[in-house]
């Protein structure tokens, strides 16, 4: 991909080499090789500082396997919580971009409110205001009420997943809108319905743009599904932070336990971080609309010697929607 | 060469942009089987025009019929989007940028209206397909997606996806104008068959006077949101009156 953009013309020669002092006759050392002796030089100091701590190895790898195993409720918790905040995301983006003034206004409420109040606050609503506000509207003793005490796992999940679809409302939203009106329009004129417009032609092209910030997005869910912990779960839904946190005020082990599960986390992270760079460049390449600069905009239309730019080449040139451009040329 | 069935009827129709009334009053009758080709200076409101004869312009006021489908300009309820939509499945439209779904191959996007708006089974859609791209001479491109195509062929591809809804007239805004200049003819080449070959009621805004002269049945001048005059290519080039037309014809012959 990187020389079909360098083809696109002037402009974008400027492109930054990876490694600013790896040309001939820079300092022998590379760039990533400094960065990695910082790295280094960085562990040996936690090292020592960790020896000065009485840091507790034997005790680390003991309990090693305790704390671990809230992974899978960190992951469950996790994929959960995306997959109801993609579909929130979803119908907050489309209703956001309705005409309809219902679908507007609980969309923006929906969005307003789930981003201007912190995530720890909303989960205690799900878990302790939503059954206190139930049992005071339909009386304790009604059947429907038993249904609005939630565990703290499933008021977990929900609490992430509506609040992360609030913003991934914008995320969507924004993937929508870069569809572009020409594919609409050239969808009605076909005679499609809205619905057959979003599922064939502008969603499929929107996911291309939606799905690597929504990779992010789970990686930093990953992370908050700590908050979890704040919820009194059930030992067998004691996700990595509420198992570290037990053991380390048990056993007056706080450093230990705790860097066990930041290292744990850490590791989870660097994982998905990686496969969603790998994610970002396969969705970067194909037919992704390139923004051409506007000088060679012109030129396509002053002469025929523009060398037919993207003609046969492997890229999908977006033109502007004026029909000033030719015309000015034919008028004046 | 044409019929007296009238195809599309525009009655009084005016279009404002804010408080800038683009359309100022049209009227315009086609009729089946024949080429009009509307012309005039940039603003002078003929791409307005035929974006509200499908409707990707909502009229301000006036009437448009299209294949006896008739709609006023205004407020829409479900029943008058569903009358609009059917309006459109009778209208094929190709666009300056092409518009093609950049997600699908070529044969894929000639076969969406097909399948999606008429449900038509994919087998049928695919034989009608294969037929529609031979027509434009791309059947050997029809895996191929838009991005791996020339401008005239997307153009062309373009082409074929209007005509796989069978419609009733072709809508073409200015078709060419994006083209690399040895692309054009290839894509009016493609009109020029529709025209000759299939008798298609077509109505093109474009400033490919060659292709007015050639293939047009009637040319419709635009001039500040009104139709100034119309007439055949011979009265048109040789006889008009109005130095607005002539003006603009020695700037663009």
């Amino acid at each position: 991909m990187a020389h079909q953009i360098d083809a696109q013309g002037p402009g974008t020669e400027a492109a930054t080499p990876r490694s600013p002092v790896s040309s001939p006759g820079a300092p022998r050392l590379s760039f990533r090789v400094k960065v990695a002796l910082v790295w280094i030089t960085i562990f040996i100091v936690l090292g020592v500082f960790f020896a000065l701590a009485k840091f507790d190895w034997a005790w680390m790898r003991a309990n090693f396997k305790f704390i671990a195993t809230g992974l899978w409720v960190t992951m469950f918790a996790a994929v959960c919580s995306i997959a109801i905040a993609v579909v929130l995301a979803l119908f907050g983006a489309l209703a956001r971009l309705s005409k309809n003034p219902i679908a507007y206004g609980v969309s923006s409420f929906y969005t307003s409110f789930f981003r201007g109040t912190p995530l720890i606050v909303q989960l205690f609503i799900w878990y302790l205001a939503v059954p206190q506000v139930a049992g005071n509207i339909l009386g304790q003793d009604s059947r429907f009420y038993r249904y609005t005490v939630l565990s703290a796992i499933l008021a977990g999940i929900l609490g992430l997943g509506f609040n992360y679809g609030a913003y991934m409302t914008e995320i969507f939203r924004a993937g929508i809108l870069a569809v572009g009106p020409g594919q609409t329009e050239a969808a009605e004129a076909l005679g499609m319905t809205y619905r057959q417009r979003m599922r064939r032609i502008v969603l499929p092209q929107a996911f291309k743009v939606i799905i690597p910030p929504t990779g992010n997005e789970f990686i930093a869910m990953m992370k908050d599904t700590a908050l979890l912990s704040f919820l009194g779960a059930a030992v067998f839904w004691w996700d990595l932070f509420k198992r570290a946190q037990t053991l380390a005020l048990q056993e007056f082990k706080g450093l230990e336990a705790l860097i066990v599960a930041a290292g744990i986390y850490w590791a989870l992270t660097a994982i998905f971080t990686f496969f969603q760079s790998k994610l970002e460049r396969r969705m970067s390449r194909g037919y992704v609309r390139q923004v051409v600069a506007p000088s060679q905009r012109r030129t396509r239309w002053m002469s025929g010697s523009a060398g037919g730019g993207n003609q046969g080449g492997a890229m999908m040139v977006e033109m502007p929607e004026s029909q000033t451009t030719p015309e000015e040329l034919h008028d004046d | 060469m044409t019929s007296d069935q009238v195809v599309v009827r525009v009655e009084d129709l005016h279009k404002y942009f804010g408080d800038l009334e683009v359309v100022r009053g049209v009227n315009l009758e086609v009729h089946e089987g024949e080429v009009v080709v509307m012309f005039g200076r940039s603003g002078a409101g003929k791409s307005t025009v035929l974006r509200c004869i499908n409707f990707l312009e909502d009229p301000t006021s006036g009437t448009i019929e299209v294949d006896g489908i008739a709609l006023t300009g205004g407020h829409r309820n479900r029943h008058q989007r569903e009358k609009i939509r059917q309006l459109r499945i009778r209208t094929g439209m190709v666009f300056q940028q092409f518009n093609l779904f950049p997600n699908m191959t070529a044969i894929q996007n000639v076969m969406e209206g097909p399948l999606t708006v008429k449900g038509m089974s994919a087998s049928r859609a695919q034989g009608l397909g294969r037929r529609l791209l031979e027509r434009v001479g791309l059947d050997d491109k029809a895996e191929e997606y838009p991005i791996r195509l020339s401008g005239g062929q997307q153009q062309r591809v373009a082409i074929a996806r209007a005509l796989a809804m069978e419609p009733k007239v072709m809508l073409f805004d200015e078709p060419t104008s994006a083209l690399d200049p040895e692309l054009i003819g290839e894509v009016l080449g493609v009109m020029k068959s529709l025209a000759t070959e299939m008798r298609m009621t077509m109505i093109v805004v474009t400033h490919e006077m060659g292709f007015a002269r050639e293939a047009a049945h009637r040319l419709v001048f635009f001039h500040e949101g009104v139709i100034l005059e119309e007439g055949t290519p011979d009265q048109i080039f040789e006889q008009t009156r109005f130095p607005e037309t002539r003006k603009f014809l020695d700037a663009v012959l």
